[in-house]
């Protein structure tokens, strides 16, 4: 058994949560970069340098990348020898998450209830997704998530019968029908499989994948690469104003499934695919 | 084509914008967001003030990060403009000429956009650091319980935006869809 204390976790979530909004991965990074030597339309390249030089300014100045700095979604997978120590894991998560928001300048966005709507003025409670996993070590992601993009996701159930075209069709209309609202270009984090829950949560681990490489299955790394080819077919382009750039990465996660079913998780995020990662 | 205005943005102003221009705008804006948009709604409702001039005037769909000090505002880029769509009509029909957000919008707010020759400006979204350096001054005016989402003052100079609604009905998305 080892022990760990919940006190290091708090300072690990407080410091990701500043990290991520003021600077992104570098696959992240890359795809930008891809993307801008690639877009063929004037205004297109002009829209992606001016995302470059805002990725400039935000760490130069010290100013978050992008104002919707997010809800924190933190998934913590936990060794089975581990013992936490210190008092409750979860309310530690919480305190790194109110402590980073407050000494990193970062927005409060989360409201206590969602339809009465009072701001909790410290953008917390964080999202949480916990796992055990064998060892005894601690992998801890945060992933601050915007809503511009949030908002345009969507749970698809279809049926066997759809099969994989029925997948990428989905994926493909969600694009469309997010369009100029999930400020594109974007990064698509896509579950298939599992259960209706189950899709959902992968298709945002998905989005916390490196975004250079593909999948260790054949059939779904040719999957995301199909995909990401026909996302940027459509011209929605930079800003959602026409060009190449609709899409920087895809990634896919799988799962066994019902007999029955066909789920498929789409979770869109913009460019500014927040994440940090960090094992204890 | 580039233009420079200062506002106030009047309807002779507004009317010589055509989808696809970029804009520079210097002068006053005012920022509100959903929360904002709900108070000056019920405001309204029960026959009270909202808390500008809304005449002429622009409202940018924002809520900024904090400022560090010696900073007039942190990161400032456009919230999404159709979850304003409900509220937006009224205002347009109050004499606000111009919104800057980003994304589609509803054929209520075009019909209300036409109807009072106003213009729909979207800014770049995710590019937050870069467009607040536009922002010169802020200052919050109404609802500070709000937080972000408050009522804030903005004075900008040369702040870019792309025309996508202009007066007559035209949309820069409509046309980039077809």
């Amino acid at each position: 058994m080892r022990e760990i204390d919940v006190q290091t976790v708090e300072n690990a979530v407080c410091e990701m949560c500043v990290a991520a909004n003021y600077g992104l991965s570098a696959d992240v990074k890359a795809r930008l970069d891809n993307a801008f030597d690639k877009e063929t339309s004037h205004l297109g390249k002009e829209i992606l340098k001016k995302l470059e030089d805002n990725l400039g300014i935000a760490g130069q100045d010290q100013i978050p990348i992008c104002q919707d700095t997010g809800m924190a979604v933190v998934f913590i997978e936990a060794g089975q020898e581990v013992h936490f120590t210190g008092g409750s894991l979860t309310e530690a998560i919480n305190r790194g998450v109110r402590r980073g928001y407050r000494e990193g300048y970062l927005r409060k966005s989360v409201v206590g209830d969602p339809l009465l709507r009072v701001n909790t003025g410290d953008n917390t409670p964080a999202i949480i997704h916990y796992s055990i996993a064998d060892g005894d070590s601690v992998r801890i992601t945060v992933a601050p998530k915007g809503f511009g993009s949030e908002n345009m996701s969507k749970v698809a159930m279809l049926k066997p019968a759809d099969g994989e075209e029925g997948v990428i069709n989905a994926v493909v209309q969600a694009v469309k029908d997010a369009g100029p609202n999930a400020c594109p270009p974007m990064f698509i984090g896509v579950g298939i499989g599992g259960t209706f829950e189950k899709c959902a949560i992968m298709a945002k681990q998905a989005l916390t994948m490196n975004m250079q490489e593909h999948s260790e299955l054949p059939h779904i790394a040719k999957m995301e690469e199909e995909i990401l080819e026909r996302i940027n077919r459509t011209g929605i382009g930079p800003a959602g104003l026409g060009g190449d750039a609709t899409a920087l990465g895809l990634r896919i996660l799988t799962y066994p499934t019902h007999i029955a079913g066909l789920p498929v998780g789409i979770n869109i995020c913009c460019h500014v695919n927040r994440h940090e990662s960090r094992v204890l | 084509m580039d233009r420079y205005i200062t506002t106030p943005l009047t309807a002779e102003k507004a009317a010589q914008f055509q989808c696809g221009d970029m804009i520079y705008i210097t002068g006053t804006i005012y920022t509100a967001r959903d929360a904002a948009h709900k108070r000056m709604s019920e405001a309204l409702a029960r026959g009270g003030d909202l808390p500008m001039d809304i005449k002429d005037a622009i409202i940018y769909y924002l809520g900024p990060t904090p400022a560090r000090p010696g900073q007039v505002i942190g990161s400032a880029g456009p919230t999404t403009a159709s979850r304003m769509d409900k509220y937006t009509p009224a205002l347009l029909d109050l004499g606000m000429t111009g919104m800057i957000g980003k994304g589609r919008r509803s054929k209520e707010v075009h019909e209300a956009i036409i109807r009072n020759g106003a213009v729909y400006l979207a800014a770049i979204g995710g590019a937050g650091a870069l467009l607040s350096k536009a922002i010169v001054g802020s200052e919050v005016i109404a609802y500070e319980d709000l937080g972000t989402e408050a009522v804030r003052r903005l004075t900008v100079k040369d702040f870019p935006a792309i025309v996508v609604i202009d007066r007559f009905g035209n949309d820069l998305y409509e046309t980039i869809d077809k």
